[in-house]
């Protein structure tokens, strides 16, 4: 490629997200501005909420460890051209799978828990994501209203287990018993000591971003990625170059379902070391436009897993400190970030590309 | 031929941009009242964006468009209709559900009931029947007529809404060779009549045989306007592409070698099982160029599918290098290993990915292998690469950037990395559909020149083809399909376009042409 076709797609890259992100920004101060409250200060406190110290930072990459999960899972169904709402659902299943592993492994050590809790979430994922992905493959159910329904499933399913048969005997709330100590995550707060204050953050962190660089070596580096690419850009030319768009759906779906069924490493083993009630908290929903965000680049998804990460640890800062931002409020900012960020994602592009042709 | 002192269309300067593509540059050229006006050029020339500004469909950035003399402003369809000016598409504006006789009617607005709307529409048309000699059964759905009679419906909504200048856009694209005829006999009598004809084409035999003037364009640019007897088919061409051009491929004699493809009784249903393709059997030999002509949608798209792989056969059998292929999911890659190269007719449809880079579509289909891929599945990026840039250069696709999108570059340059990563992967059958459709000339005749290197490598290759031009070029051997079946089988000394005409409409061999 020559040098400014590079750096045109660096700047399409780079610069078009923030100037998107600063829009957001801006159009969030004004709101901020019309219900009373000083907009600079607000944002000043957003920023330091999720970022001013350590123990904040901590919180803010706990929770951008679950959006990157799900992000990329629901990036790996887009690049095989589907569209994967079910994540929500996947994530409760799987980590149901990882949760069940935890319970059991009371005495094993962690070096087999882990490969074995990762196994079982995706797994769980995996297998709950496999039968939308079938029935888009070979019966042609659009694996949109699939997935959504899954989610409803995989909430009633849960809610069941946890009431009737996971529950802690004697006890009121629907959750399992605590999963032993030794098939807890290694938390930041051993690896870093007082760095990572009191946060939740743990190794599932790391599993996250190994997560991400393997799906961006398995979609852009191997022929079963090619061949996904393919089948998601043009199934009439994937069939034509020997794919099967229709076996590229069900694995593409799997692929999907596994990464989102990691969520519980992080959030159940990670942090609140029981099974309980709806955990995944939206994260698969958050998910969609993370990945939309990040545009469904694995590096992407991770840099947009921490904006909003950001956007939930400092947004409940921000409504700690602010009585009248409330928690709808950061809703608001979100839903602000997600529009400029992406439905109108070429906003500036135009404006941008005639300001770089002008100046050489 | 009359004489009006002021032209019927004048267009003076009209330029346009669409972003930083400067699709036309001050064109300006006018035509006659009571002549046919060829606008000839290659794809991409700037003609249907040209037509497009006269026709209203959106406003040109500088220059003036003048009926009889007469400057007009068109903003948007109804104002050239309201100027006299009619548009035949390439693809058909009709509602095929409705009669002609609705058709026509459509949006031409109305005083009084639809009833009283059709009945007027009704007196009116029979009279521009007689006038013409144009008759449409005005009751008939549309679905239910041949192609060429949605045409002559299109013509007449044209003159019923009192078009003196008749615009056609490829017109002859979808017609037999003797439904082309026809039309030109209409054409013809339009003229007679005093009505203006701009034919918008790019098969030069057709401008030859019926225009007055002719008006080249190259990249956005009028070359020049000229008088049709005073020019050559070659020095048109040399015209459109900006050097010689070779309109004949030289190809010697060669006998055909053993069968490396055979079909027998090939049948193909659709997925409300009627069946489009009915009892194929011919044999393709190596060394040899067998040629399928046929109209567009005559069941030649469903043998190329069926023989590619891509499509179930409902009954019969292909014999592929001597051995009988199956169906099924890995039909297409069992066929790939046996040595079947395919090149679809809509290649953007289903030989590219338009999104990726072309390095990523000169392997497409190939890229389960050495050397593209490593162990473990790796893609080898660098030989990836390599390949791309040796095949570019090679088969001369410009620009030679193997990382820009293959959706940027031209339908010419597309083919030809198509073409390349068929032909380069040492196929012994290549099957290709359309070869030059939306390909430019200077192009046309590379891949030509290349597909008769093929043969002469010892090679089977089957070419479908609408083109009679290019049939009659490239073919040893000549099948011609319609309605699903092979109807006859002509040698090239044998074919006389004639005769396939009459093989196209229907006329069984045998008998005499009447």
């Amino acid at each position: 490629m020559n040098a400014p076709a590079k750096s045109r797609t660096a700047v399409e890259s780079v610069l078009l997200p923030l100037l998107n992100l600063a829009a957001a920004l801006l159009i969030s101060g004004l709101v901020i501005k019309l219900i009373g409250e000083q907009p600079w200060r607000a944002f000043r406190l957003l920023v330091t909420g999720a970022f001013g110290t350590g123990e904040n930072l901590g919180y803010t990459l706990y929770y951008a460890t679950n959006f990157i999960f799900t992000g990329l899972s629901v990036a790996v169904a887009y690049h095989a051209g589907l569209f994967n709402i079910g994540a929500e659902g996947q994530a409760y299943i799987g980590g149901l799978g990882s949760g069940l592993v935890c319970l059991a492994a009371g005495h094993w050590p962690f070096a087999l828990v882990l490969p074995a809790a990762i196994v079982a979430g995706a797994f769980g994922g995996a297998a709950w994501a496999f039968i939308p992905g079938y029935l888009q493959a070979r019966r042609g159910s659009h694996v949109v209203i699939t997935t959504i329904m899954f989610n409803f499933l995989a909430s009633a399913l849960m809610t069941y287990l946890l009431v009737h048969v996971l529950i802690e005997p004697g006890q009121q709330t629907p959750q399992s018993r605590a999963f032993a100590p030794n098939t807890w995550m290694p938390s930041a707060k051993g690896a870093l000591g007082s760095l990572a204050g009191d946060s939740p953050l743990n190794l599932a962190f790391v599993l996250a971003l190994l997560a991400a660089l393997g799906t961006w070596v398995y979609l852009w580096k191997t022929r079963w990625g090619f061949a996904l690419r393919v089948a998601g850009e043009n199934p009439a030319a994937a069939r034509y170059a020997g794919i099967s768009p229709e076996r590229i759906t069900i694995v593409a779906m799997l692929l999907s379902g596994g990464l989102a069924g990691c969520l519980g490493l992080n959030e159940l083993m990670g942090s609140q070391h029981v099974v309980s009630l709806d955990f995944p908290a939206g994260a698969g929903f958050v998910g969609i436009a993370v990945a939309l965000m990040g545009r469904n680049r694995p590096l992407g998804i991770v840099l947009a897993a921490v904006l909003f990460g950001a956007l939930v640890q400092g947004g409940s800062e921000l409504s700690f400190d602010m009585p009248h931002v409330t928690r709808d409020l950061v809703v608001v900012i979100q839903g602000l970030v997600i529009l400029f960020c992406g439905a109108l994602e070429n906003l500036f592009k135009r404006p941008l590309a005639l300001l770089w042709r002008r100046t050489p | 031929m009359s004489s009006a002192s002021a032209p019927a269309l004048a267009l003076r300067g009209i330029d346009k941009r669409f972003g930083a593509v400067h699709a036309n540059r001050a064109v300006s050229f006018s035509a006659a009242a009571g002549s046919i006006h060829g606008l000839v050029g290659e794809n991409g020339a700037g003609k249907s964006t040209l037509m497009n500004i006269v026709y209203g469909y959106y406003p040109p950035d500088a220059g003036e468009i003048e009926v009889g003399g007469k400057r007009v402003t068109i903003r948007r369809p109804s104002d050239a209709i309201a100027a006299g000016i009619g548009m035949v598409h390439q693809h058909f504006m009709l509602v095929e559900n409705f009669t002609v006789l609705e058709n026509i009617v459509l949006g031409s607005g109305g005083r009084g009931g639809m009833r009283a709307e059709l009945n007027r529409a009704r007196t009116e048309l029979a009279r521009i029947g007689r006038d013409y000699g144009l008759e449409a059964p005005l009751d008939e759905p549309i679905e239910e007529l041949p192609v060429g009679v949605q045409q002559r419906v299109e013509i007449l909504k044209a003159l019923y809404r009192e078009a003196r200048i008749l615009i056609l856009d490829e017109p002859t694209a979808v017609l037999t060779p003797r439904e082309a005829d026809q039309l030109f006999l209409l054409l013809d009598r339009l003229r007679a009549e005093g009505k203006t004809v701009i034919l918008v084409t790019h098969k030069l035999r057709e401008v030859m045989a019926i225009t007055d003037q002719v008006t080249v364009l190259r990249q956005g640019q009028v070359v020049s306007t000229l008088a049709t007897r005073e020019t050559s088919p070659s020095d048109l061409a040399e015209k459109m592409v900006g050097r010689a051009v070779a309109l004949r491929v030289e190809k010697k004699p060669r006998s055909p070698g053993p069968v490396a493809l055979s079909v027998e009784g090939l049948e193909v249903r659709d997925r409300w099982g009627v069946v489009r393709l009915r009892d194929a059997s011919f044999e393709l030999r190596q060394g040899e160029i067998v040629a399928i002509a046929g109209v567009a949608g005559n069941g030649q798209s469903e043998l190329l599918s069926a023989l590619a792989g891509l499509c179930q056969a409902s009954a019969g059998k292909i014999v592929l290098q001597g051995r009988e292929v199956g169906g099924g999911e890995t039909a297409a890659v069992e066929r790939r290993r046996l040595g079947l190269a395919y090149v679809p007719e809509d290649r953007l449809k289903e030989a590219i990915v338009g999104r990726f880079a072309a390095e990523d579509n000169a392997v497409l289909g190939r890229h389960d292998g050495r050397p593209c891929t490593g162990r473990f599945g790796f893609l080898d990026r660098a030989a990836i690469r390599r390949g791309c840039e040796q095949k570019m250069a090679d088969w001369d696709v410009r620009p030679a950037e193997p990382e820009r999108r293959m959706g940027a570059f031209s339908g010419g340059n597309q083919q030809k990395l198509v073409l390349a990563r068929e032909i380069e992967a040492g196929p012994a059958v290549l099957i290709i559909g359309q070869p030059t459709r939306g390909v430019d000339i200077g192009a046309i005749e590379f891949i030509h020149r290349r597909l008769v290197e093929l043969r002469d490598a010892g090679k089977a290759v089957l070419v479908v083809s609408v083109e009679m031009d290019e049939i009659m070029g490239l073919a040893d051997r000549i099948l011609v399909m319609t309605g699903g079946s092979i109807v006859g089988q002509l040698t090239r000394a044998e074919a006389t376009e004639e005769r396939i005409g009459l093989l196209m409409a229907g006329v069984p061999a045998g008998s005499p042409s009447a």
